[in-house]
């Protein structure tokens, strides 16, 4: 018996993989990301409830928050929500297609990758320019 | 609801304890999430237009039933999520269970808060 068979093996843990022991390629990027996204989209619930709540409580809290979400950190938490959100909800809708049966082919799962995070970028930019134009 | 064959349960085929609900939610929690994402963004313009205007729209009877079961299927589609991302990387056990209990509670908080406070924007304080 050599040493090595005693010893407890250390096997590399998940997500940690992605790097020493696994190539980072573009499915395992949009997978890791959509749980990324998912995370902070769970962080940006707080402005769902603060949003419900102020509309509730009245004008001047209303004010208040209105005063949050337009000033430069509520703008930019406001614009990282959305792109997370557009991205979980386009390659959510990958998954779902997966679910069927649908795009498992290594190269039909790469082009559905890239059309996801094109979409994202292009959806996104026109969102915030509907909103700016809006003069909100 | 259970989807699965009793011939399959009795074979030991699957999830021993509830995988395939969690799974089968997730996805129609997802398919709703992204039917009334649609009709939130077609929202957006009244939303957008200032206390009165957003508070009287919240008002109505439907889109105050709609952002309801909006906070729904959303909370809960978090907890899913999030209870895969803490099954899968959190491997020190006392940690693990107490973040499953710590993110449910405040599920629950977050529910209620959007409740009442749609209730009080639908019935006017």
């Amino acid at each position: 018996m050599t040493q090595s068979s005693e010893a407890p093996r250390k096997r590399p843990i998940s997500p940690f993989m992605i790097g020493p022991y696994y190539r980072p390629q573009l499915t395992s990027m949009t997978s890791i990301m959509h749980r990324i996204s998912g995370v902070l989209l769970a962080a940006g619930t707080v402005l769902l409830l603060y949003w419900l709540c102020a509309t509730a409580s009245g004008p001047q809290e209303f004010a208040r928050f209105l005063d949050f979400v337009t000033g430069p950190l509520g703008t930019a938490l406001m614009i990282g929500a959305s792109l997370a959100m557009i991205y979980h909800l386009l390659n959510g809708l990958r998954h779902l297609f997966w679910d069927a049966g649908w795009g498992l082919e290594i190269k039909k799962a790469y082009a559905s990758g890239w059309t996801v995070i094109i979409l994202t970028l292009v959806a996104t930019t026109l969102l915030w320019a509907l909103i700016f134009r809006g003069g909100v | 609801m259970n989807l699965r064959h009793p011939l399959a349960r009795a074979r030991g085929l699957g999830s021993a304890k509830e995988g395939a609900t969690h799974w089968l939610w997730q996805r129609i929690t997802a398919i709703g999430l992204t039917a009334l994402t649609v009709w939130l963004f077609f929202c957006l313009p009244y939303l957008l237009g200032g206390y009165a205007e957003s508070r009287s729209f919240l008002a109505q009877p439907m889109h105050a039933v709609l952002m309801a079961l909006y906070v729904l299927l959303l909370f809960y589609h978090l907890q899913l999520g999030l209870q895969v991302i803490v099954e899968d990387y959190i491997h020190t056990r006392w940690l693990e269970v107490t973040l499953h209990i710590l993110i449910k509670m405040l599920i629950l908080i977050s529910i209620l808060t959007c409740m009442l406070a749609l209730l009080r924007i639908a019935l006017g304080n």
